[in-house]
């Protein structure tokens, strides 16, 4: 499975998108994400950026207002998963020019469709921007 | 729709004002949201798909930040999906897949959809269509579906075609018959010139390796490839992960990427791609000392580094490393230890993993000593985590790294009073498991329990309750070590063990009813001896402990005959104290001691202690304590309390008589207090051990009871069982009695359900409703051990045990302190039970169907689905069932075979492996001589079929590439 979900989260700890690649009920994940997040945002800029939870581990990263929390397998690459963070608000950036949480917001389902195109079924499967940013300009030209 | 107007849609709120209106906040959250759901339902009901889509965007909105359930509107999404507008279908897909699950009954509906959509010239339905179906394919659709993927796995358009990659993991995984199909191309997409394909179907084989890896075995050459060729750190990740897990089931191939890795290691600027490599190195290629130790290196540097994931991550892959290499932890011993004091818990979490990984025999005292030292300072919950791992290291395999036991017992006793402690449970059991199995730390242990026992201000932590029952338990148990049964008392009696929970309370009273036939008892012998002049003796046998403890600590004060109690001052034993607080003794007790030590023991000053004005002060001091408790409002303490009581009410009148009688030597009136005296003594001096996990296995079943295979309910029956234990009718407490030897045949009680106590109206019920897996009781109690084990005691006689452990204990003390052997530790056999790993039979499945494929069955199973499994498993008619049964080396060549002919059709490969097969030759006819018998029927007919002739002569594909 790999990547198990993404949520992105504020500093007041409301959900601003989650996107799961397992079936979860709504209140399984309603109880994960209030969890998560309170593990997560308790912690501070000295400590690391990984945090064990249930069986599987928790890889996030703060942007300003906004954290963006990955769900991974045990074995999976923490360090590669924080480059994959990089990449989506990296990605993100050069579509909305200088991102914020408000243009999440506001565009949540270009932000899921941006993701759809960078992971499938819980693997990453695209890393370039432009690759990724491709088939939404275009649908933005055309629709 | 009826009432549907243009007005409605035309000042439809959108998703915007949604959000906008959530901002705002102006009339409350649950309120406007309620109201936005209204409206939802009803424009998704609309006829106007403008109007649905808004309406379902706005749903899929709420649902996924809101938690709204979304289910209602489920068909209203497969009608949208047909929609002809993309932005439509872009709605609707991405509502389908955020919502859809395999119980969604309208799932079958929109199977057709699918194909439309997935055979559409239009690349983005194309796309829309294989995300969605890689969240929600089912069984069915997986089924349904899988000609269209295995066309799109071949697309000329990229962007479709790693899609296409992408979804087959879930289709594989829902209907791994879809194998058969797909693999040939999803292994042709792993070899061509596309970097971004390659990427997705390395991506895709990791994940399948990582389930099962032998079937990928035939694969590596590919892998290897990428490994040597890519310049991509995603990809490079991904084969890593594969060689890490194909590495350890064929040693060729790891000698083979290790030299790849090492060169990763040494020339990648990329963090992530690193670790990659040494993990892989320190998991999976760990036989390979230079490349472990370029590892290390690398580690190294990562520990030492100021990014707190670089050193937590560095802490990790220590931890992978440290049970083959040591050395590497060690190397590391200041930076690890120096981390449990870190900011960050997580990275004190890993530190205390590693330190505890490090511990061995030799170092265990040091290194607890650092820990308990750590724990003192730390918060409470890493304290906590602190103190349990280390008893959970110690207990280990029956206490398997601790050979100084007193230290042990010791450190457990200081643990006890760290004051964020927390792990009572634990040491409560370790202080009254070690008891049972190992006496030499008997008189040890009752050391420790007497500090922990005397000490009124921890009877105020209530974590600390459960160390003091098993305390107080030890002391009444061991009480002929004692060094002083008499302090022993007046701390069991306390007045603050009033904060005591009744349960424990009543371990409290039952100890002192001990302690006090104990001294009645010494005192009895006592008298006796000294009328018959030859009491040591008859001591010896009766009351060891004490006589060899004396004389140990008296042996040195030999020469000066006023010394001992000085001595025992040191040793926290005060006399004098003591006696003053039984009344005026301390005249008597001088007077005495000065006639006595002439006998060359420092055991005169205990044995004068059991005076007749001593014994009596202590009966009255008990009798004091425990009048009150016989009114308690808890039944156990009543109980206790009643049977010390009564005991005193006939012993006490009798007692004057029989000591002036004694003294006189010899009346029938004499006989009967010290009879009853004996009587219980014996009961109490009955020697308890561990019982063995597996001592259930041993009662034989009798006639009539049927037992249940499958005990899968039982666990939440054993929920509703906690319940009442903690009830002070419950069994938990029965087991007391019978250890205190209150009821006289308890051996023959045992291992009957017996008519004893659980006519409790909650037990019989609970046995009503699940009398089929009732057990006979002993088995709840987590107390205390229960019972003795039959066997143990039957040959134990008590004599000659005791007469074992005095010498046992002789010896012992002759020996200096550090070169002590370690003492026996009894063990059972069912101590260690191995836990079975349960098959997966989805995996399998899959596994199953992989290696078929790349075995080269052809045959098209067209009715297979997942209720063919149950075939599988009766019959051996299918090929599947052949390639799961023949696994192992024999497999390994075949499958080596059967892919160098289906799935590698390209020239370089098969010239490549064809190479040698002179070289090969006479390991590959003994492997097909192995294999021929074994693979029977069909199977071997169609391998033949496929390859004629070369199947002898074939080298295997592995083999070849490795050598």
């Amino acid at each position: 499975m790999g990547i198990r979900f993404i949520l992105m989260v504020n500093k007041q700890g409301q959900t601003r998108l989650a996107q799961y690649y397992e079936y979860l009920t709504l209140e399984e994940r309603r109880a994960l994400e209030a969890e998560i997040v309170r593990k997560c945002l308790a912690r501070n800029e000295q400590q690391c950026s990984f945090v064990e939870h249930r069986n599987y581990k928790i890889v996030y990263r703060r942007y300003a207002s906004l954290f963006f929390l990955v769900g991974v397998d045990n074995d999976e690459n923490e360090l590669a998963i924080l480059e994959f963070i990089h990449l989506l608000v990296e990605t993100m950036d050069r579509h909305f020019g200088n991102v914020c949480e408000l243009d999440i917001m506001f565009h949540l389902e270009k932000a899921h469709f941006m993701l759809e195109e960078m992971v499938m079924n819980g693997c990453i499967v695209e890393t370039s921007k432009t690759n990724i940013l491709a088939p939404i300009q275009l649908m933005d030209k055309t629709y | 729709m009826a009432g549907f107007s243009v007005m409605d849609t035309l000042f439809q709120r959108t998703l915007d004002d949604l959000i906008k209106g959530l901002r705002l906040q102006l009339m409350g959250e649950s309120a406007f949201l309620s109201k936005a759901l209204d409206e939802i339902r009803r424009e998704a009901k609309s006829t106007d798909p403008d109007t649905k889509s808004a309406a379902l965007l706005k749903l899929t909105y709420l649902s996924s930040l809101h938690f709204y359930d979304m289910s209602f509107a489920a068909f209203h999404v497969v009608e949208l999906l047909s929609s002809t507008r993309f932005s439509h279908k872009k709605i609707a897909y991405h509502a389908a897949s955020h919502s859809f699950d395999d119980s969604t009954p309208v799932l079958v509906l929109i199977t057709n959809q699918l194909r439309k959509d997935l055979t559409s010239t239009n690349e983005f339905e194309v796309s829309l269509a294989l995300e969605c179906l890689s969240r929600i394919a089912t069984v069915d659709l997986a089924r349904d579906l899988t000609p269209e993927i295995f066309t799109l796995l071949a697309s000329s358009k990229v962007f479709v075609r790693k899609k296409a990659i992408g979804v087959v993991l879930r289709v594989f995984d829902r209907y791994p018959d879809s194998v058969r199909v797909c693999f040939k191309r999803l292994v042709e997409n792993l070899e061509t010139s596309d970097s971004q394909v390659v990427s997705v179907a390395v991506g895709v084989f990791c994940e399948l390796a990582l389930r099962d890896p032998t079937s990928y075995l035939p694969l590596a050459p590919e892998f290897y490839k990428i490994l040597v060729d890519s310049k991509n750190n995603w990809v490079l990740i991904k084969v890593l992960k594969i060689f890490a897990k194909l590495a350890p089931l064929e040693p060729r191939l790891a000698k083979r990427v290790v030299e790849p890795v090492c060169e990763h290691i040494r020339r990648t600027g990329a963090k992530s791609l690193l670790f990659e490599c040494i993990r892989t190195v320190v998991s999976s290629l760990s036989d390979y000392e230079h490349a472990v130790k370029l590892a290390v290196v690398k580690i190294r540097e990562m520990l030492v580094d100021d990014d707190p994931n670089l050193k937590y991550l560095g802490l990790q892959a220590l931890s992978v490393v440290a049970p083959k290499h040591l050395w590497a932890v060690l190397e590391n011993k200041e930076v690890v230890i120096k981390s449990l004091s870190d900011v960050d818990p997580n990275i004190k979490l890993e530190s205390l993993r590693l330190v505890m990984a490090m511990v061995s025999e030799s170092n265990v005292a040091e290194i607890s000593r650092v820990l308990v030292n750590y724990a003192l300072k730390s918060d409470p919950e890493f304290c906590n985590l602190i103190l349990g791992s280390i008893l959970s290291t110690c207990c280990r395999n029956v206490y398997e790294i601790i050979i100084d036991f007193d230290w042990y017992v010791s450190l457990l006793g200081e643990m006890s009073r760290i004051p964020h402690c927390q792990k009572g449970e634990e040491i409560e059991k370790q202080l009254i498991d070690i008891g049972m199995r190992v006496k030499d730390v008997r008189p040890e242990l009752v050391r420790v329990s007497r500090d922990l026992l005397i000490d009124p201000a921890l009877l105020g932590n209530p974590f600390l309750h459960r160390i003091l029952s098993a305390a107080a338990w030890l002391s009444g148990e061991y009480v002929e070590f004692s060094v002083n049964p008499f302090e022993l008392m007046e701390a069991l009696l306390q007045p603050r063990t009033s904060l005591l929970p009744p349960l424990l309370k009543a371990i409290y009273i039952q100890s002192a009813f001990k302690v006090l036939i104990f001294c009645l008892n010494s005192y009895l012998l006592l008298r006796g001896d000294a009328a018959s002049s030859s009491y040591s003796d008859k001591l010896v046998p009766d009351v060891p402990g004490l006589f060899s403890e004396r004389d140990s600590v008296g042996c040195s004060d030999l020469a000066s005959c006023d010394a001992p109690v000085e001595a025992e001052l040191d040793e926290g034993f005060n006399p004098r104290d003591l006696n003053q607080s039984f009344g005026g003794l301390s005249v008597e007790y001088g007077g005495e001691e000065t006639s006595t030590c002439g006998q060359a023991s420092a055991s005169a000053s205990l044995k004068d202690s059991f005076t007749h004005e001593s014994i009596t002060n202590l009966l009255n001091r008990v009798e004091l304590a425990v009048v009150p408790l016989t009114r308690s409002y808890d039944v156990e303490i009543v109980e206790r309390a009643r049977n010390v009581h009564c005991f005193i009410e006939l012993i006490k009148p009798q007692m004057p008589d029989c000591l002036v009688q004694k003294e006189e030597s010899s009346d029938t009136e004499e006989a009967e207090a010290s009879k009853i005296i004996k009587l219980m003594h014996d009961a109490f001096s009955n020697d308890l051990g561990p019982i063995s996990v597996s001592a259930q296995e041993r009662v034989s079943v009798p006639d009539g009871l049927v037992l249940v295979e499958n005990l899968e309910d039982l666990e939440t029956i054993c929920g509703d069982v906690q319940l009442p234990s903690l009830n002070s009718f419950s069994h938990g407490s029965s087991h007391f009695e019978e250890m205190a030897g209150v009821s006289i045949p308890i051996f023959q009680s045992k291992e009957e359900p017996g008519p004893s106590n659980e006519c409790t109206s909650l037990l019989a019920e609970h046995r009503k409703q699940h009398g089929l897996y009732y057990l006979p009781s002993e088995k709840k109690d987590g107390d205390y051990p229960p019972a003795n084990d039959p066997q143990l005691q039957a040959n134990s006689n008590d004599d000659e045990d005791l007469a074992k452990l005095t010498e046992q204990l002789l010896v012992s003390k002759k020996k200096p302190n550090h070169a002590k052997p370690r003492p026996v530790v009894v063990k059972l056999d069912g101590d260690q039970v191995p836990i079975a790993a349960g098959p997966h039979s989805q995996e399998d499945l899959l596994s199953g169907t992989v290696r078929d494929v790349l075995l080269g069955s052809e045959t098209k199973p067209t009715t297979r689905s997942s209720t063919k499994r149950k075939g599988k498993e009766k019959l051996n008619v299918d090929s599947t069932t052949e390639s799961k049964e023949n696994l192992g080396d024999v497999e390994k060549q075949d499958q080596g075979n059967s892919s160098t002919r289906k799935s590698k059709p390209h020239t370089h490969s098969k010239g490549r492996r064809h190479r040698s097969p002179g070289k090969k030759g006479d390991e590959g006819e003994e492997n097909c001589q192995k294999a021929k018998p074994k693979s029977s029927g069909r199977h071997k007919a169609r391998q033949r079929a496929d390859a004629p002739l070369n199947v002898v002569s074939q080298t295997p594909v592995i083999p070849d590439f490795l050598l």
